[in-house]
């Protein structure tokens, strides 16, 4: 079973760059919990402080209450699976997976036994005696992950290791690493950029931007509410209207932007009415207007193109002001014309909207 | 060879493959075939060539060995020298491979390219100089007055000077010295293509320092490990200055027996037979060190 991790005011500095700035975070026993954030963000900092290879500048770092200060990266309860697996190619794939039992001094018929297990948990049966280098890329992966469970780690450590896959396998090793992780129980700590990874395994994601976490949540909450501008721009496409706080009515608030006045929900802490704001709208929660459904915000805006992807349709627009949109239309079998230079009217409900302060935005 | 002829057309094709020719034949064939031929003669005086004496035979080459009686413990001088050549060579390319692995991991992996680089040229300086001066330096060195008795007497670690030049002490350092780089640069580029993520790789598995070194750096390592033992080992049981100027009557070396016999014996003839004999055991450890350490000639190539 997985232990909590806890970040106590976690900073980790490099010279004059501080990589990590005062994270505090508590992750639970037996949690799926990803890190999202571009490169650079610090993500693999924190998880390098965590499996012990770098000391933290400031702060602590306890895996099951017990500060690991001073802990080396072989002594903790903890397995790394690296970006780019760094497995063994001199061992074989049995050695490879019961090198961690090696090192404990575990008897060589024990190792043995224990590789096979583990390699019929991960689908690779009669493959102990292959070299790394015959096996497929999804292989390795599993090889990887094998390895690091063999030494029954209480949290597991992933950097990345989909990225060198290609989009199909990627996809059936979320769900495989999923898996997994219910059947073990062992808490997964992931790191990713990629959105679609970290929504589909997570049952928590912290969005994270230059060395601080901008925002923990449930994979739902980051989408639908985000708290910033960074994390409702890196996570998904969003429509962006900027303009003056006019009003606060409960919960929800009322952009002036230069198309008109916008009402969207107020997520940000501590706006006021005349604060400059930003109301996002993603754009599958803009629909069309034209038959004058009941919606409190309306847009008017001019195709520029459309892709039709089968299922839905992204189409992009500019606004009277020349502001970029996008819509997704879901394919109810009655798409309108969308041609380019059609003007088609959009609205929203201000459920669908939210209201951040302004702030630094992802870059694409 | 169509592809030369295609380039280069058929005149200058032809000169090229006759340079070649001339140059191989001229510079490593005729001379090793004059010096084999020697090695199966007599030394005959001028009277006797051509008379009953003047046969091939293997005597030169079986004189190493006469007077050695393995039973009784007894080996004849020469033989004595050969083993104790082989003996020394195989601890100078010991303490090079003990003193430079620690060296070439740290430069590998230990540090950054930039400083790796900076610490590599201040390695390569010294042996700008001519080896002679190099050897003569720790003749000074290691004199019974000479400056290391001094700054060992001064810090009170020996009560009396030590004659580290009448054993074999002097040339096991000096040659140690004279052969550590060729050490060095194998190990250093077999460990720096070692992707770091192995080390912490074994090391996050739990793996002491130890035995990260042992199962996962040293194996990658290998082919550098036997060429640097290859070089070193060749270069020492070869080497003629280091013997002759940081050793006593006492450590003769192979190759002091080898310029002996042909120059102060001018028996050619066995001297020719002797350096074979020096080929031979070169030869015979590049094969063992491939087999032990299981690479080809390609992994050592590189």
């Amino acid at each position: 079973m997985g232990e909590t991790v806890e970040l106590d005011r976690l900073t980790m500095r490099f010279g004059d760059f501080t990589a990590v700035r005062n994270v505090d975070l508590t992750i639970q026993a037996g949690e799926f919990f990803s890190f999202l954030g571009p490169s650079g963000c610090g993500k693999t900092t924190i998880l390098r402080c965590i499996s012990g290879f770098i000391e933290p500048s400031e702060g602590r770092v306890l895996i099951g209450g017990r500060d690991m200060k001073g802990i080396g990266p072989n002594l903790r309860p903890t397995a790394l699976i690296f970006q780019n697996l760094a497995l063994f190619p001199l061992m074989s794939v049995a050695d490879n997976i019961a090198f961690g039992l090696e090192v404990r001094g575990v008897g060589r018929a024990e190792r043995r036994k224990r590789a096979e297990e583990l390699l019929d948990l991960i689908a690779l049966p009669d493959s102990a005696d292959k070299r790394i280098a015959e096996l497929s890329g999804g292989q390795k992966q599993r090889v990887a992950i094998a390895r690091a469970l063999a030494v029954e780690p209480k949290v597991m450590l992933l950097d990345e290791p989909l990225s060198a896959l290609d989009l199909k396998l990627r996809q059936h090793m979320r769900a495989e690493l999923r898996a997994i992780q219910r059947r073990t129980g062992v808490t997964f700590i992931y790191i990713t950029h990629d959105q679609g990874e970290a929504f589909t395994m997570s049952d928590r994601v912290a969005v994270m931007s230059r060395g601080s976490i901008e925002q923990v949540g449930k994979p739902a909450d980051i989408y639908d509410r985000p708290q910033s501008e960074f994390a409702a721009t890196f996570v998904g496409e969003n429509n962006r209207f900027e303009g003056a706080l006019a009003a606060l009515d409960g919960a929800d608030g009322v952009v002036e932007t230069n198309v008109g006045a916008l009402r969207g929900r107020v997520v940000g802490d501590g706006l006021k009415p005349g604060d400059r704001a930003v109301l996002y709208v993603r754009p599958e929660r803009l629909a069309l207007a034209n038959g004058g459904a009941d919606a409190a915000n309306r847009i008017s805006a001019r195709v520029t193109h459309a892709d039709f992807e089968g299922a839905f349709a992204n189409v992009f627009l500019r606004d009277a002001q020349g502001r970029a949109l996008i819509l997704q239309l879901a394919n109810d079998g009655n798409l309108p014309a969308l041609d380019t230079g059609a003007e088609l009217r959009l609205g929203f409900a201000s459920a669908q909207a939210i209201i951040v302060p302004p702030g630094e935005r992802a870059r694409e | 060879m169509s592809e030369l002829l295609r380039r280069y057309g058929l005149p200058l094709t032809t000169a090229m493959t006759l340079a070649t020719l001339v140059w191989v034949v001229m510079m490593v064939v005729l001379p090793y075939f004059v010096m084999v031929e020697y090695s199966f003669h007599r030394n005959l005086t001028v009277t006797e060539i051509g008379g009953p004496r003047d046969v091939y035979t293997l005597e030169n080459y079986a004189s190493l060995f006469r007077g050695t009686d393995l039973t009784a413990w007894e080996f004849s001088d020469d033989f004595r020298v050969f083993l104790r050549t082989i003996w020394g060579s195989a601890l100078v390319t010991f303490v090079c491979l003990v003193v430079c692995y620690p060296v070439a991991y740290y430069l590998a992996l230990g540090t950054s390219k930039e400083r790796a680089a900076f610490m590599l040229v201040l390695l390569v300086i010294p042996f700008w100089i001519n080896e002679i001066l190099r050897t003569f330096a720790w003749f000074i060195l290691l004199a019974y007055n000479g400056p290391l008795n001094a700054v060992l007497q001064g810090m009170g670690i020996i009560d009396a000077p030590v004659r580290w030049l009448s054993g074999s002490g002097g040339v096991i350092i000096g040659m140690t010295y004279a052969f550590l780089l060729f050490m060095m640069f194998p190990l250093y580029n077999a460990i720096e293509t070692l992707d770091r993520n192995q080390v912490e790789a074994a090391r996050d598995l739990g793996a002491s320092t130890w035995r990260v070194h042992w199962r996962v750096v040293v194996p990658h390592a290998k082919p550098g490990v036997a060429v640097g033992c290859i070089m070193v080992f060749v270069l020492a049981a070869s080497s003629y200055i280091v013997p002759y100027l940081l050793g006593s009557p006492g450590t003769r070396w192979f190759t002091q027996t080898i310029y002996e016999w042909f120059f102060e014996a001018s028996d050619w003839p066995r001297g020719a037979a002797y350096a074979f004999i020096l080929l031979g055991l070169c030869v015979a450890f590049i094969m063992v060190m491939m087999r032990v350490f299981k690479v080809g000639l390609t992994d050592i190539a590189k």
